[in-house]
């Protein structure tokens, strides 16, 4: 995984409330084994029309939205199914941050595990975003994860949460999957002490 | 004395392998993992990558439901995948199970079906554990008192490699339904009127637990039905607590304790239920006694609304970004605003999914369809949830009520629910279906879903127009 500490990039807006994942990625696009061309899938019945052109209306055809790499969205983003192909599709599609008044708890920890950044801000936020790039489709916003902040053209930095851990591994590169196997002691010790019984294999 | 707690906190507590911390979010243990061909190819991939092994797969178990067709079998018994992609993710799944020692229930094997049908009926299921599959829907496995929840691949690669997860932890929300459900309002229903009330991100953030008397009277197969649809009112799981309901549906299933081992659960499962005064972060309530059969008129599942009512006015919501939103879904599925939606005309009718698959379910419609027929220019697919409920079904003769209605009886999967093999819904054209979702797309591309309850879908089928189902039962 790449680390993650400054992101600074053109937005684009797509002020739509509940995009659930299986718009951001149709169920037909998951019949991959690995994480290729599911960039070609994102939002594809937005994107294209039936017969299969490109759809002019959709927000991401625009010419001058082309160089966006900060998605500004509607709030409950990522709702609906677990898949990861959802935040896999973003990333390959080349966005690296999602802002949105809230997002969806499974759609959160997935973007986490892949390094697609959440970054979650008030009404007023989202809505002076969704203006801005109304006004100008170039307008860049600045993400610094270390501070915690995303600075908007005018200068103003808002605070985003996320959790002390997920900063840590975003901003290093590493997977949570290492600290989990650095525990195995840890998981052997409650194994030995967890009451369930289940065998599954016989 | 011990404080009081509730049943998410006792599950949560008995799970931790090691609290949160300043730093590190806690690591909770995972008892059951259930898998799929869809969300696990690329978590295996990750295990080979990094020399791992699965860590219990005597704690793991795979199915095959999502991508598999569920056309009728040939004439040698084999159902045919004819779609190369999906047969090449079923074959990796094959796979990795035989790699990785993991039991893998075949499609077209005596105990496959669609993951959170089998867990239940196969007694892997059992109150006070915790559960997770990549996928969504595994709330389902809450009505066992279980908390159990969706997760992402990745997380499954944590799951398979460590039979551990970390977690934040979630709020609690007491979801309180009381009263007798009147005639002809069904699980679903309740479902659908919380989070048509509450909203698609009312839950973000909660586990819900249902109590009440409503909750209370349900058989398993209801309150699966309710838990399943958690994740469509935002929450992470839904909880019920366990119960001698509960104990005597799980009794005797093939994985299910035996013996000592038995009353040794029973004993621990009995101090489950949350503590007199115990305390949720949020309560909310339902009357189950105003009830009515509901229907969906939008593109999430809280678009909702009693079935007699009228599609709701944009005009008349308060927020500009809700208005646009009514406006965008009612201009996708052709429908006015104020217009009723009794007497809409169908094309599809869909009776599966992991919210309305199971015995109980298709006994319901059968027993709306018994003599009647679906209306001509309707296509209703019946959808069994596994191929241990298909066979009861057959064995009690339902198979041939729906045939004679004209209905396609077919082989247990997801199908129709998301549209991932041949089962989908046309462009442009009505559904109405027992399953969890009516996003944009969901079926098929274009397609225009209506959610409902298993007997309302039946009515409306016979009746060719969407249809309240009162008069039918
Ligand atoms: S039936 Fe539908 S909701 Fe349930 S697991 Fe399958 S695809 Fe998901």
């Amino acid at each position: 995984m790449e680390p993650i500490s400054v992101i600074v990039g053109q937005i684009v807006a797509l002020p739509v409330p509940d995009i659930d994942t299986d718009r951001i990625i149709p169920a037909r696009y998951l019949k991959v084994t690995d994480k290729e061309g599911l960039a070609d899938g994102l939002f594809f019945d937005w994107r294209y029309r039936a017969d299969g052109s490109p759809n002019p209306e959709f927000v991401l055809n625009r010419p001058d939205a082309q160089d966006a790499t900060v998605l500004v969205a509607g709030p409950n983003f990522g709702c609906g199914s677990s898949r990861e192909h959802a935040p896999w599709a973003l990333q390959g599609y080349g966005f690296r941050a999602v802002i949105s008044p809230s997002f969806a708890d499974i759609f959160r920890n997935n973007s986490i595990n892949v390094g697609l950044l959440p970054v979650q801000v008030d009404d007023a936020t989202y809505l002076q975003l969704v203006s801005l790039f109304d006004e100008d489709p170039a307008t860049q916003v600045r993400i610094d994860l270390a501070a915690q902040t995303l600075t908007l053209p005018d200068g103003r930095a808002v605070a985003f949460p996320i959790d002390a851990f997920s900063r840590h591994c975003l901003l290093n590169g590493v997977d949570q999957l290492g600290f989990l196997l650095s525990g195995a002691d840890a998981i052997a010790a409650f194994e030995a002490q967890h009451p369930i019984e289940l065998d599954t294999t016989r | 004395m011990t404080q009081a707690r509730t049943l998410f906190e006792k599950i949560w507590q008995q799970h931790l392998v090691r609290p949160a911390t300043a730093a590190t979010p806690a690591v909770l243990y995972i008892d059951l993992h259930l898998i799929h061909e869809v969300t696990s190819p690329q978590a295996f991939a990750e295990l080979r990558a990094r020399g791992l092994r699965v860590r219990r797969p005597d704690r793991t178990l795979a199915t095959m439901d999502h991508s598999t067709p569920t056309t009728p079998r040939n004439q040698l018994g084999i159902i045919p995948v004819l779609d190369a992609q999906a047969a090449a993710q079923l074959d990796r799944l094959r796979e990795h199970c035989r790699e990785f020692g993991i039991q893998l229930f075949e499609l077209g094997s005596e105990h496959q079906g669609i993951v959170h049908v089998i867990g239940p009926e196969q007694g892997l299921t059992q109150p006070g554990m915790t559960i997770v599959c990549g996928d969504s829907h595994t709330s389902t496995h809450g009505a066992f008192g279980a908390l159990a929840f969706g997760i992402g691949t990745s997380e499954v690669g944590h799951v398979l490699a460590t039979q551990c997860l970390l977690q934040q932890r979630p709020r609690t929300m007491e979801v309180r339904v009381d009263g007798r459900l009147p005639h002809g309002v069904t699980a679903k229903d309740i479902i659908l009127a919380i989070i048509a009330r509450y909203g698609v991100g009312g839950g973000t953030g909660h586990v819900f637990e249902y109590t009440g008397s409503a909750i209370r009277a349900l058989s398993m197969e209801e309150r699966m039905t309710i838990c399943n649809m958690s994740i469509e009112g935002g929450a992470r799981a839904g909880l019920v607590a366990p119960d001698d309901t509960t104990f005597d549906y799980v009794a005797g299933r093939r994985f299910a304790p035996q013996g000592a081992a038995w009353d040794a659960a029973l004993t621990r499962w009995r101090a489950l239920p949350t503590d007199p005064g115990a305390t949720y972060d949020r309560v909310i309530t339902l009357d189950a006694t105003q009830l009515a059969p509901m229907i969906t008129y939008g593109t999430n599942p809280g678009m909702g609304m009693a079935i007699d009512a009228r599609v709701p006015l944009p005009d008349a919501l308060p927020e500009p970004a809700q208005r646009l939103a009514l406006e965008k879904a009612l201009r996708y599925m052709g429908l006015q605003p104020g217009q009723t939606l009794l007497g809409q005309p169908l094309d599809v009718a869909f009776l599966g999914s992991c919210t309305n698959s199971r015995l109980s379910d298709l006994r319901a419609a059968a027993r709306v369809l018994d003599g009647r027929s679906v209306a001509a220019g309707v296509r209703m697919l019946v959808v069994p949830g596994s191929q241990a409920v298909k066979r009861q079904a057959e064995a009690e003769g339902l198979d041939r009520i729906f045939r004679a209605a004209g209905a396609e009886w077919r082989e247990a999967g997801c199908s129709a629910c998301l549209g991932m093999n041949d089962d989908k819904v046309p462009a442009g054209k009505y559904a109405i279906s027992s399953s969890n979702r009516n996003f944009e797309g969901r079926q098929g591309p274009g397609a225009r879903t209506f959610l409902a309850s298993p007997i309302t879908v039946a009515a409306s089928a016979v009746a060719g127009v969407v249809t309240d189902p009162r008069p039918y039962v």
